[in-house]
């Protein structure tokens, strides 16, 4: 259940903390860091475990191969940057050194879609999910608020195999309460609602809430599905979604033709076929501040709307 | 005399194993026989009975493509049967045309994309270190696999973090895919260019036995930091017509020539 008396945060904030709480835990952790250890928070843990945190340098193949060797001597391997660097710049090194062996390989990867704003296209990540969901055995993840993306580096430190771990820049409503738990796979219900589906993901999660309000004052009731977990794909709740609702919106900030919406939307065109919108990016953006350029490019409440009211407006 | 008989095996081995997948590397396989030779039957500490136990020392073959040479040591030491090797790349095989870790025991990593080895084996130094375990790090290097950067990157974080556990041999037949390494993309002065990088070289006559064994048991003296061994050696090494040739780096022999290959290798 969503609680919004908690502070903003950034999702980022959760991971230097919680990697320490997972070594003051006992767990085997080693981070590898592609000097912006500040800037993902990685560094808070090197501040604690000097021993245990590795600084490369911007040599991100070389990060991603040392985490392999790692991970493949018995170590939990974190390797962190931003997110258009992994998997940008070591995407090969993903692919052959921790996919094809399926390593015990953790990437945080900060600074996703275009929320870092002001540096620019350079810095904006829109390929990033969507090109690590084309790597086999990864678990690829977009958490909603700092809750739950401390919740999910927890949890992939804890289970066997690679994960990414998308975060974000700004910072943003937090959603959950403390206590959320996640759940690799699952989906989680924010609001009921039988008219259409709004699927979210990340950053979009609460921007879709609010479109869920705008909806409700014009008595379309709206369901609300957090999708933080891209890979594996929760089938069943978008199956029943689709099924008892009639229309599904999927809202990234992502590129459009390679994101989310587009796996939905191949499955359920498998399966359940209903009308679909989609709110996202389809293209780059430019320099600016994260705010505005969220609503110059569309990843705003009333583009979810928009999109929803057209989905009803196809249902048969 | 024991170790030249198991090289004359081995190499009798690449032969076939490219034969009978009329594909594979021969070239770059032939010119790393004595080293692997070194490793697996002299210097290592391994076990093909316990192929994950972690104390043993790690062979990571780089160079991926010269996966034959691997198979010959493995099946030598008795990782898998020799029965196998004609399965080599084909269908439903455990022989991998690029090594795959795990695909037989004692395979260490997957590779088969240029320059990722030594990443991979700074990471098992590094692991070493934060559990107090003494094993050592073997990385097969290709020289011409030296184009890819990641290989510098590896270096310069391998002298950083002093890694006296870590050994790199460049297996320097001065041949790669298209040509001549020297042709292609020049890397003299080599030996200097791994100096001023931070590690100690040396550099030997990579099929001269004694002068390998040698060379990495130096390695193994205690050295605060990382160390190479710059292997010269003869791309396609102990057949005539394979010899010194880019032509022989990516194809198998049909039988007239397996069986001219066989008859200059001798028994």
């Amino acid at each position: 259940m969503t609680t919004t008396q908690q502070a903003d945060a950034a999702t980022r904030e959760a991971f230097g903390p919680t990697l320490i709480k997972l070594r003051e835990a006992g767990l085997d952790i080693a981070v590898v860091d592609g000097d912006l250890g500040a800037s993902t928070t990685a560094k808070a843990f090197g501040d604690k475990f000097p021993e245990r945190f590795f600084t490369l340098g911007p040599a991100e193949q070389n990060m991603i191969g040392i985490a392999a060797g790692l991970a493949a001597a018995g170590k939990i391997a974190f390797a962190s940057t931003f997110a258009v660097f992994m998997p940008g710049r070591c995407y090969d090194q993903l692919r052959v050194s921790v996919s094809q062996p399926n390593l015990n390989v953790k990437l945080f990867a900060s600074h996703g879609g275009i929320t870092p704003g002001e540096d620019g296209i350079s810095a904006q990540a829109i390929e990033d999910l969507g090109l690590m969901c084309s790597l086999i055995n990864f678990n690829v993840i977009c958490p909603a608020d700092v809750v739950e993306t401390a919740a999910a580096v927890d949890y992939a430190a804890r289970h066997q195999g690679p994960y990414f771990i998308r975060a974000g820049r700004p910072k943003i409503p937090t959603l959950y309460a403390p206590d959320h738990e996640f759940v690799l796979g699952k989906a989680d219900l924010l609001r009921p609602g039988g008219d259409v589906t709004i699927v979210a993901t990340g950053i979009m999660v609460y921007i879709a809430l609010q479109a869920a309000e705008t909806l409700a004052a014009e008595g379309i009731d709206a369901r609300v599905l957090n999708m933080a977990t891209w890979r594996p794909l929760d089938t069943a709740a978008l199956e029943a979604a689709a099924r008892e609702t009639g229309a599904i919106v999927v809202a990234e900030e992502h590129l459009v033709h390679t994101g989310l919406g587009a796996m939905i939307a191949q499955h359920l065109a498998s399966v359940q076929p209903v009308p679909m919108g989609f709110v996202g990016v389809r293209g780059y953006a430019e320099s600016g501040k994260w705010d505005e350029l969220m609503a110059k490019y569309g990843l705003t409440p009333e583009a979810i709307a928009r999109e929803a009211r057209a989905a009803i407006a196809r249902k048969r | 005399e024991q170790l030249a008989e198991a090289c004359r095996r081995a190499r009798r081995s690449i032969i076939d194993m490219t034969f009978y997948a009329q594909s594979g590397h021969p070239g770059g396989s032939l010119s790393s026989v004595e080293i692997l030779a070194a490793l697996y039957l002299r210097l290592m500490r391994h076990d093909p009975e316990r192929a994950d136990w972690p104390d043993r020392d790690r062979f990571i073959l780089s160079k991926a493509h010269a996966v034959p040479v691997l198979y010959a040591f493995l099946a030598e030491c008795g990782y898998f049967p020799f029965e196998e090797m004609p399965t080599f790349r084909h269908i439903d095989s455990r022989l991998q045309g690029h090594s795959k870790a795990g695909s037989v025991p004692g395979v260490e990593m997957s590779g088969g994309s240029l320059g990722q080895g030594l990443s991979y084996s700074v990471g098992q130094c590094l692991a070493a270190r934060l559990d107090s375990r003494d094993y050592r790090v073997y990385c097969l290097i290709g020289d011409g696999e030296q184009d890819e950067g990641q290989v510098w990157e590896a270096a310069m974080s391998a002298a950083h973090y002093r890694l006296g556990n870590l050994t790199a041999i460049v297996d320097r037949n001065g041949v790669q895919n298209d040509g001549f390494v020297k042709d292609i993309m020049r890397q003299d002065p080599l030996a200097d260019k791994w100096r001023a990088f931070g590690w100690q070289v040396q550099e030997i006559n990579g099929h001269d036995q004694r002068a390998v064994i040698d060379a990495i048991e130096q390695t193994r003296s205690g050295s605060d930091g990382p160390s190479v061994i710059i292997a010269e050696t003869v791309k396609g090494k102990g057949v005539s017509f394979m010899e010194n040739t880019a032509a022989w780096h990516g194809k198998g022999p049909n039988a007239e020539e397996r069986e001219r290959a066989l008859a200059e290798i001798g028994a």
